[in-house]
């Protein structure tokens, strides 16, 4: 059996970013496993710009983006195999593969880092009445055939779900020729980012309707209409607002799940809350030696945070390998998500393997106008900072200090909430 | 003096940022967490532009269609004379990052060059 150091399962934005980290951080032996033809993930098909300015310090295009990482990675030479599929990792790390070359093989690692993605909720998750017929896609597969196979989806299109890959893809349906007639969604705020509100929707006068869902698609062999009608704060549809639409495409943007198969297979501890595996300061999941990063870990807005945290990833994995992780002396201190806090990554923290920074980040459940962001440390407030506004769609971070922690040997909680002015 | 509230959209941050006024002359712009949303709302208010981001066929390459951009932002009224002027247009393989795919697009000016590699197969 071969063995590597470190074995990454995928070669999208973190998978690169960890591995090359790892290689930076004196790892030799690392192999990157991806399901694709090439690398680069979800980027290959984010063909609009907004990439790159905390990384780069430019604006870049997705392709672009994964480009840089690319070189990067090749410049190191850095191994990979494409269009290899992970079929299982054992909870002692042996990786079982498949290609068409090398048919099924297994690898030994001494260090693994999850770096899988994340895949799109379907409409079997949406209980949406009505026929089966053809024209129904997620965003994201109307996106892949529209920018990498040159396929048009259809020429009217209803958007169900403002996440950012359905904004993304009013605009370039609409550059297409197609004519985008509304987004509508459940919630009473948006799913996606504002500027994508601003740049792909109002930009071309495209309106979108918030806390309004689809209650009926027409149309036996292709979509015909869809209608559309408000939902009550329960998401309950209202009787008598129904509207109905012509089109022939209805695309979905609503939300994307981490892809932990493999993760759940391990035996990996996970988060109910953001369906990814439980991590530690050194983005360690429950497993020794099993790192995560990226969508995989928790769905992020924006590539540049995902290339942060794999960094991250991939410098603790390299640790790890060459025996320097400090010892776990100390003890684990809990982070607690509440008011208005969904979650936290990471989920512990030990100040004994901390670096001198980290950085957590989380969501919050609701939009919050004028609030705080608040930190207690058991039960002292040492955080409480003003945010005009903060929403679902929108990840939010908070940094902590190893010099702060030090301050509070018994420190057990970390809690982190929103406070309302 | 007027107000207008505009969404930075320079990245993903989306800063909420809020300019003042005095006719077509901006007296401040705040908000912004970077340099790149005080140009941004300068330029929104008097000029407003946009960078236009396609798609065009490939023949002969790795992949089926290669990404496209306008290698700087265009004025936001010319985006579909730009996007009309990429329709039909096709490239032989291979095409690099940077590549002129298409120059003075849409009478802007500004050229289409390419986001991403794809190799002669």
């Amino acid at each position: 059996m071969k063995s590597y150091d470190i074995v990454i399962i995928g070669g999208g934005p973190a998978g690169l970013a960890a591995a090359v980290s790892a290689k930076r951080n004196g790892i030799d032996s690392i192999l990157i496993l991806e399901r694709d033809k090439e690398l680069g993930g979800i980027l290959n098909q984010c063909i609009h710009n907004g990439f790159g300015l905390h990384t780069f310090k430019e604006e870049l295009t997705g392709p672009e983006y994964a480009q840089r990482f690319i070189d990067q990675a090749k410049e190191l030479e850095i191994e990979y195999k494409l269009n290899t599929m992970v079929m299982d990792i054992s909870p002692r790390k042996i990786v079982t593969a498949m290609n068409r070359q090398e048919g099924l093989f297994e690898i030994e690692a001494k260090a693994v880092i999850l770096a899988m993605g994340c895949r799109e909720r379907s409409r079997g998750a949406l209980n949406i009445p009505g026929y089966r017929p053809a024209g129904i896609f997620s965003a994201g597969t109307a996106q892949r055939l529209v920018n990498m196979e040159g396929l048009m989806p259809g020429r009217e299109v209803v958007i169900l779900g403002s996440g950012d890959i359905g904004l993304i893809m009013a605009r370039r349906m609409t550059f297409e020729g197609a004519k985008v007639k509304v987004v509508a969604e459940l919630m009473p705020y948006s799913g996606g980012l504002k500027r994508n509100i601003v740049q792909c929707l109002d930009d071309y006068g495209i309106p979108l309707k918030l806390s309004h869902t689809v209650v009926d698609i027409k149309g036996k062999e292709r979509v015909e209409g869809v209608t559309l009608a408000e939902v009550d704060s329960k998401g309950k549809p209202i009787p008598g607002t129904e509207e109905f639409y012509t089109c022939d495409t209805l695309l979905l943007s609503v939300g994307l799940i981490p892809e932990n198969e493999i993760s759940n297979g391990m035996g990996v501890e996970m988060n109910p809350v953001t369906s990814g595996p439980k991590v530690n300061e050194s983005l360690e999941t429950s497993i020794e030696g099993v790192f995560a990063c990226g969508n995989v870990l928790h769905v992020h807005d924006l590539v540049d945070f995902v290339s942060e945290e794999a960094a991250t990833a991939g410098r603790n994995a390299a640790a790890y390998v060459k025996g320097e992780r400090r010892s776990a002396q100390g003890h684990e201190i809990r982070f607690l998500p509440v008011d208005g806090v969904r979650y936290t990554v990471p989920v512990t923290l030990n100040t004994a393997r901390m670096d001198e920074n980290l950085t957590v980040r989380f969501r919050v459940g609701a939009v919050y106008k004028n609030c705080y962001v608040g930190v207690y440390f058991d039960n002292e407030r040492v955080i409480h900072r003003k945010r005009q506004i903060v929403a679902p769609g929108e990840m939010e971070e908070i940094k902590l200090t190893k010099e702060q922690l030090l301050k509070y040997p018994d420190l057990e909680t970390i809690t982190v909430k929103i406070e309302e002015a | 003096m007027e107000i207008r509230k505009l969404t930075c959209i320079s990245c993903p941050m989306g800063c909420p940022l809020t300019v003042e006024m005095e006719g077509n002359e901006v007296i401040s712009v705040t908000g912004n967490t970077c340099k790149r949303g005080d140009i941004y709302a300068r330029k929104e208010v008097t000029n407003p532009t946009r960078i236009v981001t396609s798609t065009v066929k490939v023949i002969g390459g790795a992949a089926d269609m290669v990404s496209v951009k306008t290698r700087e932002d265009i004025p936001k009224d010319k985006i579909f004379d730009c996007v009309k002027s990429l329709k039909g247009v096709e490239v032989k393989a291979p095409v690099h990052i940077g590549d002129v795919i298409l120059p003075n697009a849409g009478g802007t000016g500004i050229d289409i060059v390419a986001t991403k590699n794809v190799e002669e197969v």
